[in-house]
Parts: structure tokens; C-alpha cells; sequence
């Protein structure tokens, strides 16, 4: 059977003799020492030699830097002078306050480990492996395995990631555009880059949080501004093009502040809570079978408690330690094992291709 | 007699029997806790007792860690009020107390486990997943 994407692990070929790992730190010893981020087999990208994380993909966290910077640069530039003069010179400083504030959760939120949880080793796979499966070889793709738990009375189904090889923890989630398996897996946000899980949830409520107030503040000096200049004698269309920066100002905010408002005040209902867009979106605890049943085992049933621990509670460092140094005798099980899922797929697209080809060369020998 | 092997060479000698994992018990949520229970490989090796101490003391070790107190709050609050800068300075409650499992694991290691051919892996070098023991074989230890 060729095209095996579901391999058995045999325990027995995993051991370590004395001689083979001497031989194996010798040859290391020229290379030199690699961090753990430089085989890292989730499709991330690191920078400043694995301090900082980003998903590959990281979609459109440009595109939310510059409206951001753009926004704040005209306003500071065309509105500030004439607010300060007419208004009070707050005004600035609040919105550089607001704006700081801003761009440090975006990028705390972006470089952020959001908990990936690193996958697991060959010794450990192979241990759940036979504690489950006890029927032999397998030459087909086996059915997706869950375990049931109870936590706190309820009954939970872990599910069984086929990717890092464990059995997923609760409230964990397997991201496929990053690749990794993250706890507490919220979504994956394009505007930000980057997951958002258990570790960088809170600077991504923050991010979202100061920027409604951003937007709505940079709204309200624009408006502020545009009516104070029509009101000295002037008709609003005079106003305007004295000013023409303050309504691409009022075009951009305008339609942020619906996203934004209405995105910050559906996480506040999930912090208040203890969901995850990922519960809610699928409907975990929604009372599918009735409300008394499955309520969120994970609440504290206490919108306070919930808040607090969502946001200020105690967070683990990163998991997947990224500059660590690789061991010289660790055998690296992604590579090899994403080399020999490939060449399945490749042999299935030939065969497909030629059976394409064979169709055509048939039809356009008959007509 | 006179000649003492460190764990280091230990390992280098012996070769690796089996390896135990111990995994999560989630039976009171997301919380970090290990299951009690005692592994059959272990049976021969170790005190039933010892193993389940040793589990006992890392299971509080690390409920300390994650616990929800004024402190973790008062630390969270202050983080957000600077902007999250407060953490390049300063270490977290977190991983003060995960530096506080590894002293302990260390100490079990030298004390416990090593003697008996054991090995304990701290559980943050396997992402928090499991508590790795590796027994080795007996021959270098009748030598």
C-alpha cells in the first residue's frame, strides 16, 4: 500500500543507543548550534532571531499599521494646530496618548506567541498510539479519535490532532493557515497577522478596545473641527476645502467605528462570558440539548471573575521555547515526516493528471 | 564503591528500557494538573507512594502558578497600564514558580529517581503536555 498517509510508529526503532549518539555529536560538533525556531515545523515566520513570532501568512498587518499611522499623522498634522488654537491642547495629547497605546497592542498582539503548544515528541506519539490503537497495522486513514472527559460534571470530547500527533487539550484548536495546534484558540485575525489565543487574547482586547476610543476621538475633534471653521462665517463646503485631510479623516473612521464598535462590544460579551469565537461560532455550550445541560464548564458563572481572569489572569511563558538550542541527538520528526506525507500527494496528482490526459487524447481522437 | 556516577554519565551509559508519559488530568478544567495514577512500568522501580507525592507536589506547584489571586491581578492590571512594557524588566509570577518545579524536579532526580535508574523530564520542555520518566536499563548500575 503506497499511498499510506496514516503511519504506524514502531516504539523499538526510537531507541537511543550510546554508539550512534556519539557518532551523531561528532559530526554535529562542526555544524554549529541551531535555535529551536530555525526547525520549527509550523508555517510561522520568526525576526530578531526568534523573540519576535508572526503567522507566514501574515495578510493585511501592513495595510492595518498604515491606516492606522496615516490617520493619526493627518490628524495630528492638519487638525491638531487648529483645535489647540480654538479648543485646548489636550487635544494632541490625548490622541498621541490614545495612539501609543494603539500600535503597542497591535504589535504585542501580532509578535506574540499566541500558545501554541509544540507538537509532540516520536516516544510520545508512539505511547498514544498503542494505548489506542491495538489492531495491528493500519493501511487506511483510521476515524478521528476523541476521548471523552468530564470537566467539572460535563462531559467534554477531546479530539485527536493528526498534524502534532496528542490529543488536543480543552478550548485547544488547530489553526490551519499557521499550522499549529494553539490553546485557547479564538480566531485567526488577517488584520493582525497572527493567531489570537490564551497568551495574546488580552492585547488584542486592549488593541480593539483603544482603538474604538481612537477612531471615535479622531471622529468627534474631525467633526469638532469642520463645524467650528463653517460656523466663522463660512459655508461647510468653503470648510471643507480649506481642509480637504479631515474628510478622508472622516471617511476612514466612519467606517471603522461600525467594525470596531461593533467587534469590541461582541468580545466584551465573550470575555463577560469565557468564550471563545471559536465556542460561540460553533455553538459549543449553546444549549443544543437544553440550557441546564451544557452550560460553559469553563465560567465562573461571575461576570467580574470571568473579566479578570480572561484579561488580567496569570499567563504561561511560550511554550514552544524558540531560542532555545536544538539538541545535537534530537531526531527532528517534522521534516521527514512532511517529506513522505508529500510524495502521496504528488503520486495521486500524476495519476490524476494522466488520467485528464488520457481522457483528451481519446476525445480528440474521436472527433 | 569509591567512584560516584553523576546523572550525566548515567545516561550516557545506559540505555534507554522505556519511557512512561504521564498525562493530563483535566478533570477540573484547563488548569495544569497530572494524573495520579501510577503507571504499571513503574512498578518494579519505584514506591507507589513516592511517585504519587512527587506528582501531588507539582500538581500544587503548578495550581500556585496559575492561581487567581490579588497578586496575578494587581500584575495583570499593572501590565496593561504599561502598555505590556513591564515585562521586559520584570519576571512573572508564572515563571517564578516554573523556576521553582525545576529546582524541585532537579532535586527528586538526584534524590529519587536517579538511583532507581530514572529519569523525570520537566513537563515545560514537552509543552506542559505530559511528565516524561525514562527508565533505564539495569546493567550499569549492578556494575
Amino acid at each position: 500500500m503506497k499511498n499510506c498517509e496514516y503511519q504506524q510508529i514502531d516504539p523499538r526503532a526510537l531507541s537511543v543507543s550510546p554508539l550512534s549518539a556519539q557518532s551523531h555529536t561528532t559530526e554535529k560538533k562542526e555544524q554549529r548550534p541551531r535555535r529551536k525556531w530555525e526547525v520549527f515545523p509550523g508555517k510561522n515566520r520568526f525576526f530578531c532571531d526568534g523573540r519576535l513570532i508572526l503567522a507566514r501568512q501574515s495578510g493585511v498587518l501592513p495595510l492595518t499599521l498604515g491606516l492606522i499611522v496615516v490617520t493619526c499623522g493627518l490628524f495630528f498634522a492638519f487638525d491638531c494646530p487648529f483645535l489647540v488654537k480654538h479648543l485646548t491642547v489636550f487635544i494632541p495629547v490625548i490622541g498621541g496618548a490614545l495612539f501609543v497605546f494603539v500600535v503597542i497592542s497591535l504589535l504585542r498582539t501580532s509578535f506574540t506567541d499566541p500558545g501554541i503548544l509544540p507538537r509532540a515528541t516520536p516516544d510520545e506519539a508512539a505511547d498514544i498510539e498503542r494505548q489506542i490503537d491495538t489492531s495491528g497495522s493500519s493501511t487506511y486513514r483510521p476515524p478521528p479519535r476523541t476521548k471523552e472527559i468530564l470537566i467539572n460534571q460535563q462531559v467534554v470530547k477531546l479530539k485527536y490532532c493528526f498534524t502534532c500527533k496528542m490529543f488536543r487539550p480543552p478550548r485547544t484548536s488547530h489553526c490551519s493557515l499557521c499550522d499549529n495546534c494553539v490553546e485557547r484558540f479564538d480566531h485567526h485575525c488577517p488584520w493582525v497577522g497572527n493567531c489570537v489565543g490564551k497568551r495574546n487574547y488580552r492585547f488584542f482586547y486592549s488593541f480593539i478596545i483603544s482603538l474604538s476610543f481612537l477612531t471615535s476621538f479622531i471622529f468627534g475633534c474631525v467633526i469638532a473641527h469642520i463645524t467650528l471653521r463653517s460656523q466663522a462665517g463660512k459655508s461647510l463646503v468653503q470648510a471643507i476645502q480649506e481642509s480637504p485631510a479631515s474628510v478622508v479623516e472622516l471617511v476612514i473612521c466612519f467606517f471603522s467605528i461600525w467594525s470596531i464598535l461593533g467587534l469590541s462590544g461582541f468580545h466584551t460579551y465573550l470575555v463577560a462570558s469565557n468564550l471563545t469565537t471559536n465556542e460561540d461560532i460553533k455553538g459549543s455550550w449553546s444549549g443544543k440539548r437544553g440550557a441546564e445541560e451544557s452550560g460553559n464548564p469553563y465560567s465562573y458563572n461571575n461576570i467580574i471573575t470571568n473579566c479578570c481572569v480572561t484579561l488580567c489572569g496569570p499567563v504561561p511563558p511560550s511554550l514552544i521555547d524558540r531560542r532555545g538550542f536544538v539538541p545535537p541527538d534530537e531526531v527532528i520528526p517534522a521534516a521527514s515526516s512532511a517529506s513522505e506525507m508529500e510524495l502521496p500527494h504528488f503520486s495521486a496528482k500524476n495519476d490524476v493528471n494522466m488520467e485528464e490526459n488520457c481522457q483528451d487524447f481519446s476525445l480528440s481522437c474521436t472527433a | 564503591m569509591a567512584e560516584t556516577h553523576s546523572l550525566q554519565d548515567l545516561r550516557q551509559q545506559a540505555a534507554v528500557a522505556a519511557k512512561v508519559f504521564i498525562q493530563r488530568d483535566y478533570t477540573n478544567g484547563t488548569l495544569c494538573q497530572f494524573q495520579t495514577k501510577f503507571p504499571s512500568d513503574l512498578e518494579t522501580r519505584i514506591d507507589k507512594q513516592q511517585f504519587e507525592e512527587t506528582v501531588r507536589t507539582l500538581n500544587n506547584l503548578y495550581a500556585e502558578a496559575e492561581k487567581l489571586g490579588s497578586q496575578s491581578y494587581i500584575e495583570g492590571c499593572l501590565a496593561c497600564l504599561t502598555a505590556y512594557t513591564i515585562f521586559l524588566c520584570m519576571e512573572t509570577h508564572y515563571e517564578k514558580v516554573l523556576k521553582k518545579i525545576a529546582k524541585y524536579i532537579q532535586e527528586q532526580n538526584d534524590k529519587v529517581y536517579g538511583p532507581r535508574g530514572l529519569l523525570l523530564t520537566d513537563p515545560i520542555e514537552r509543552g506542559l503536555r505530559v511528565i516524561e520518566i525514562t527508565i533505564f536499563e539495569d546493567r550499569s548500575l549492578t556494575q
